[in-house]
């Protein structure tokens, strides 16, 4: 999995299904249906977003239950930075649906059972953002926020899949409303759909990857200059490598 | 001779185009309302975004490599 992230054909892969979105996604033929007329192509845009979402913070609670089975700071770092990415997409996911729902709905922000439990639900994984700065040593960091994030993300499935669904939402196909339902999302929307919520949620883990990588050389850096700051003397007859490794990054730096 | 090959082929060529009206040819292109336009301003600031990613990458190996950092 570690080495995965740093394969490049998968990267290729998000730009391709990207490019193929992109395209296709505003050219292709839509259905044609009241009210949300050319902005169903969101479909292919702001719906990506929580299908990514989902799929980047199951990825985080992966990494969060390993962490409590074999505790590691690499796993500590996968599932922060899995959240991170699932934490943007869902405000991008919020943006946009509150800028679609300004003309479909003709108000920004309707208290829609989606809407409001989705709101809830980044407060939820805000909470763990803000819970592991709040806390100093790095290892009862990673252990709080490990059992924190199972618990945010067992909220995160009843407030997205079940409790919407047990009253009539405003989104489209649901209660009626003109959209996607079992009957109208036809083969011609599935055809981009799904490319997009593939190219979409390889995008998070690209940037997610960079982030992990980010993480892993900061806390490289902090150990060397652990290293170095032993009082000189108690070392004295030992050879010293960490000032050639110092010149060597600062000449990186440059 | 060959000049006045070519000049004939070259004159008979607007001709040959009207004529043939029915083949298909990229002229949707700037019709249309012009959205193909959008698509392409959309790629080329994506393909942007995607370069820069791709330096980032580059430069995220290196350090990796300067500072032996394990998988």
């Amino acid at each position: 999995m570690n080495s995965l992230l740093k394969k490049s054909w998968w990267k290729i892969l998000a730009v391709a299904l990207m490019v193929y979105t992109i395209t296709a996604g505003l050219l292709f033929e839509v259905p044609r249906l009241a009210i949300l007329n050319e902005t169903i192509r969101v479909l292919y845009f702001h719906v990506p977003m929580w299908f990514g979402m989902i799929i980047l913070l199951t990825v985080s609670v992966v990494y969060s239950i390993k962490y409590l089975g074999k505790p590691s700071q690499k796993f500590d770092s996968y599932a922060l930075e899995f959240a991170n990415a699932g934490v943007v997409f869902g405000v991008l996911g919020l943006l946009s649906g509150a800028l679609w729902a300004n003309y479909t709905w003709g108000s920004p922000w309707s208290s829609d059972p989606k809407q409001n439990a989705a709101a809830i639900a980044m407060l939820i994984y805000f909470a763990y953002l803000i819970l592991r700065n709040s806390l100093e040593d790095e290892q009862q960091r990673a252990k709080i926020s490990a059992i924190y994030n199972i618990f945010a993300y067992a909220t995160l499935i009843p407030l997205l899949f079940i409790l919407p669904r047990m009253t009539d939402s405003l989104h489209p196909g649901n209660g009626g409303n003109p959209g996607f339902n079992a009957y109208d999302l036809d083969s011609k929307l599935r055809l981009v759909f799904y490319p997009a919520v593939i190219g979409w949620t390889l995008m998070g883990v690209w940037l997610t990857s960079q982030r992990i990588r980010l993480r892993a050389i900061n806390q490289k850096l902090d150990e060397r200059s652990e290293e170095q700051y032993v009082p000189t003397g108690q070392h004295a007859d030992e050879p010293r490598p960490a000032n050639n490794e110092q010149s060597a990054y600062s000449r990186s730096v440059k | 001779m060959l000049m006045s090959l070519v000049l004939l082929i070259m004159s008979s060529l607007p001709t040959l185009a009207q004529s043939s009206n029915e083949i298909a040819m990229a002229d949707a292109f700037r019709a249309e309302g012009k959205i193909y336009i959008v698509v392409a301003v959309i790629l080329l600031i994506f393909a942007g975004l995607v370069v820069y990613m791709v330096r980032i990458d580059r430069k995220v190996k290196r350090l990796e490599k300067e500072l032996d950092v394990e998988d």
